[in-house]
């Protein structure tokens, strides 16, 4: 039987400081985030005890790979709503907490995106009159530099990563008509904006290998990193770097829905038959800079496919896997939405592309742009139509362009405000949250296993959390709530 | 050909769908392009000022 599909989403922010002349982003990606933090009681720093990126899932190491780097020194907070913010490489990067389900997940991207807004506002409060940093929650600078929206999903460890390799390919190389951000032009070598002056997807252009360890160069459709988070006998954590950052939130809840439901097909050996792709690598490409959804992609046994006859095919599977074993591993209720939704979806797509853009994102920036385009008689080289592209990720309130153009909502302003400092109930980042709100002073160290507790005379405790499915507020709010210190908490949970 | 027929398995329940949804489809495309002409009515007061220099100063450096 599938596991529970716990899943999270960690998203790097282009960022510029405005007004300063030449600029440091890793600089101002610390500003920023200091500026956040220091506007919250206290800051705990992250614990990198058992950071350990470089491992592959395929069990073994690449030579002549180079595994990521985890900087210990730059800016690194954990939150109270259970989520990580920091700054990696040279941009400000923000992991929601473990979430139970695909609406969860984008309550607390909505959160995270409104932290980056406090972030901004605090920011340039101490900043030099004249001065601001501006983020956007995009994935590339249209000059062939790209930062990535990382997903992930808990997963069996007991499942041969393979079996993970042969069935999500396919999915991965076809979602992006449902789930891509848009992007106006081409960032792959030798294609100009004549022959892709718009395409699907803005990471498509960044990926050259079909598996891999990478995240920075020769970046692969299916990463291999092995860092579970948890117990690691138990499970894995699949970290997915192929996604697009999105402004919709039907886009993110279609990316972590569906993904998540095919995650627990390939588990549960009900992925039907064979789907492996002659040459995913180029198929991506082509996907992306198709926006008929007309073209076929050729299948290793010969035949011809579409992305959207692809989506079908992994649609259909996933309402018989519905009927026959149901959908615990996603939520049986959230569950059911995502099928429908992705269904719609699926028809709008087929019958009137243009009907889906109140629902996904580069459908959404099409008509923007092309109507701009339209109305000024614009070329598609004009860095007005560029300047567009950019500016709908751009998530300050007085400019964002994803928020005008009527984009449905799944959560609520209410709902997402609480989410900003308060943990999901449901998984372990409930503890984590409701620690830091409650004896923030007492936790010197926290990461996504465990939390370190400064208790007074005795040394550091270290309380494990190896089950993202415990320390939720099912089972442990009493508790909790009937300890009035920390040193209580420590003893009472025996750890 | 094998392929193509098993493609077409799921083709009954779409049509079903497609026939019940395309006037709302159309209606809603209608209510759609409304919504961007009142958008590009005013977008001009939200666009950054100088959108080449804006673009041409957009460089970030590779991450993940």
């Amino acid at each position: 039987m599938a596991i529970r599909k716990v899943c999270g989403i960690e998203t790097e922010y282009g960022i510029t400081l405005r007004g300063a002349g030449e600029s440091n982003p890793i600089a101002a990606s610390s500003v920023l985030i200091n500026a956040y933090v220091a506007s919250l009681a206290r800051k705990v720093e992250w614990d990198f005890e058992d950071e350990s990126p470089g491992t592959d899932a395929r069990g073994f190491s690449l030579e002549g790979s180079s595994p990521p780097e985890v900087e210990t020194h730059l800016v690194n907070a954990v939150l109270t709503n259970g989520a990580r913010y920091y700054v990696d490489h040279a941009h400000p990067e923000i992991s929601t907490p473990e979430c139970l389900d695909a609406r969860e997940v984008v309550v607390w991207d909505r959160a995270a995106e409104r932290i980056l807004v406090a972030s901004m506002d605090a920011a340039k409060s101490i900043l030099p009159p004249g001065q601001e940093i501006v983020v956007h929650k995009n994935n590339s600078d249209g000059k062939g530099n790209s930062y990535g929206c990382h997903e992930n999903y808990l997963m069996d460890r007991a499942v041969p990563f393979s079996r993970v390799v042969q069935g999500i390919t396919p999915f991965f190389v076809s979602r992006q008509i449902v789930v891509g951000a848009g992007k106006v032009g081409c960032e792959a070598p030798g294609v100009s904006w004549r022959e892709v002056p718009f395409q699907i997807s803005q990471r498509a252009d960044f990926f050259e290998e079909e598996v891999g360890l990478e995240t920075t160069l020769k970046r692969p459709i299916v990463n291999t990193r092995d860092e579970p988070h948890c117990d690691a006998q138990k499970y894995r954590r699949l970290h997915v770097i192929i996604g697009d950052a999105n402004l919709s939130e039907v886009s993110t809840f279609l990316k972590v829905g569906t993904t998540a439901i095919v995650l627990a097909m390939i588990e549960d050996e009900e992925l039907g038959r064979d789907m492996t792709l002659t040459a995913p690598v180029s198929a991506l490409r082509q996907v992306s800079y198709d926006l008929t959804l007309r073209r076929p992609i050729e299948l290793a046994t010969g035949a011809k496919i579409t992305a959207l006859e692809l989506q079908w095919h992994y649609l259909d599977l996933a309402k018989k896997y519905a009927e026959s074993r149901g959908l615990a591993a996603v939520g049986e209720e959230v569950g059911a939405d995502i099928l429908r939704r992705w269904e719609h979806v699926l028809n709008g797509l087929e019958t009137d592309p243009t009907s889906l853009a109140d629902q996904l994102d580069w459908v959404a920036k099409r008509q923007l742009i092309e109507g701009y385009r339209d109305r000024h008689d614009l070329a598609w080289d004009d860095a007005k139509l560029k300047a567009l592209d950019l500016q709908y990720h751009d998530i300050r309130p007085e400019r964002s362009l994803a928020s005008r153009v009527g984009l449905e909502r799944l959560v609520g302003d209410e709902e997402v405000a609480s989410a900003m400092t308060n943990p999901p109930r449901t998984t372990r980042a409930w503890f984590r949250g409701t620690c830091l709100q409650r004896w923030a002073s007492a936790v010197v160290a926290a990461n996504w296993d465990s939390l370190v507790f400064d208790v007074g005379g005795d040394p550091l405790r270290r309380v494990p959390m190896m089950e993202p499915l415990r320390g939720t507020a099912a089972l442990l709010e009493d508790l909790v709530n009937s300890c009035s210190t920390p040193a209580e908490l420590i003893e009472r949970l025996g750890a | 050909m094998a392929e193509r027929e098993q493609k077409r398995k799921p083709a009954p329940a779409k049509e079903e769908t497609v026939v019940e949804e395309t006037p709302g489809v159309s209606e809603k495309g209608e209510k759609i392009k409304a919504e961007l002409d009142d958008l590009l009515d005013e977008i001009d007061e939200v666009l950054e000022e100088n959108a080449e220099d804006f673009v041409r100063s957009y460089v970030q450096k590779g991450g993940e």
